[in-house]
């Protein structure tokens, strides 16, 4: 059976695992408010979605 | 394959399903706005759509078609008084989907799907009439003066159209209770994701207000 002749070094390892990379979810900017929110949702800070008051928060 | 076999399972039997959407439909009209997952609102709408369509056909063999779905004859008999006016100038595609972010507890993709022609309170008006209103009217209310400036075209009017909406839809605790009601059968194992998640507005409440304070 093949078998790995050397263990793998620490550095081919995490050379390796470089591409292993997590990113944070995609944020755009609430045309109403100016907080972060998801892009296509409504935003939780001020409930707008599309000039619209969609959660019926209180405007501020 | 899933070839020409249309609708979602959502990991329930025909029978399940088909008591959850009942509840749903029944609760969708009764507060024209509730608060579920995306899936379960994408399909809700077909229900819907079906329900207006026969409420605007609106003769007694409807009616009847509709209480057989809608689980309160009061709901079914007050859309169906409703119906020409709210419905009347609009073709299909009676509902509006909102995504709203995922659930704590099982990230769950949330929605807001609310009726398009909200209240009998509200004018009925062509949907285009009301999308080239609506957006400049929330604009006015927030107590931002550079808001009011840029947006001087708004008027008066288009400001109490916007109080006369936000008074007349029912609040988040409203939609809160109609998926309450969309799960009866909260012990089956499967509802209980229907039970109500932690609500996030009362949480960002006191966040909001020093924001403001901030500012």
């Amino acid at each position: 059976m093949a078998v790995p002749k050397r263990k793998t070094s620490k550095s081919k390892r995490d050379k390796r695992r470089t591409h292993d990379k997590i990113s944070g979810p995609e944020l755009v900017e609430c045309p109403e408010c100016g907080e972060a929110k998801l892009p296509h949702h409504a935003c939780l800070e001020c409930g707008d979605y599309k000039g619209q008051n969609v959660l019926d928060k209180e405007e501020d | 394959m899933r070839h020409r076999k249309a609708g979602v399972k959502l990991g329930r039997n025909s029978s399940h399903r088909k008591a959850m959407f009942r509840n749903m439909v029944t609760s969708l009209f009764k507060y024209n706005r509730i608060r579920t997952t995306d899936a379960k609102a994408k399909e809700l709408r077909g229900w819907a759509d079906r329900i207006v369509t026969l409420a605007k056909r609106g003769d007694l063999h409807a009616r009847r078609q509709a209480l057989s779905i809608i689980r309160e004859q009061a709901v079914v008999h007050r859309l169906f008084d409703e119906a020409t006016d709210r419905f009347g100038g609009i073709e299909g595609g009676y509902t509006r989907i909102v995504k709203l972010g995922r659930r704590p507890g099982d990230a769950a993709p949330m929605s807001m799907i609310e009726l398009v022609a909200g209240d009998k309170t509200r004018t009925p008006k062509p949907s285009k009439a009301k999308t080239a209103e609506a957006p400049k009217a929330p604009a006015v209310t927030p107590a931002a003066p550079e808001a009011a400036d840029a947006a001087p075209e708004a008027s008066d009017d288009s400001v109490d159209a916007a109080a006369a909406e936000t008074t007349a839809v029912p609040g988040p605790e409203a939609a809160d209770d109609t998926t309450k009601s969309a799960a009866p059968e909260a012990s089956a194992a499967p509802e209980a994701e229907e039970a109500p998640a932690p609500e996030p507005t009362g949480e960002e409440a006191p966040e909001t207000e020093t924001k403001t304070e901030e500012k």
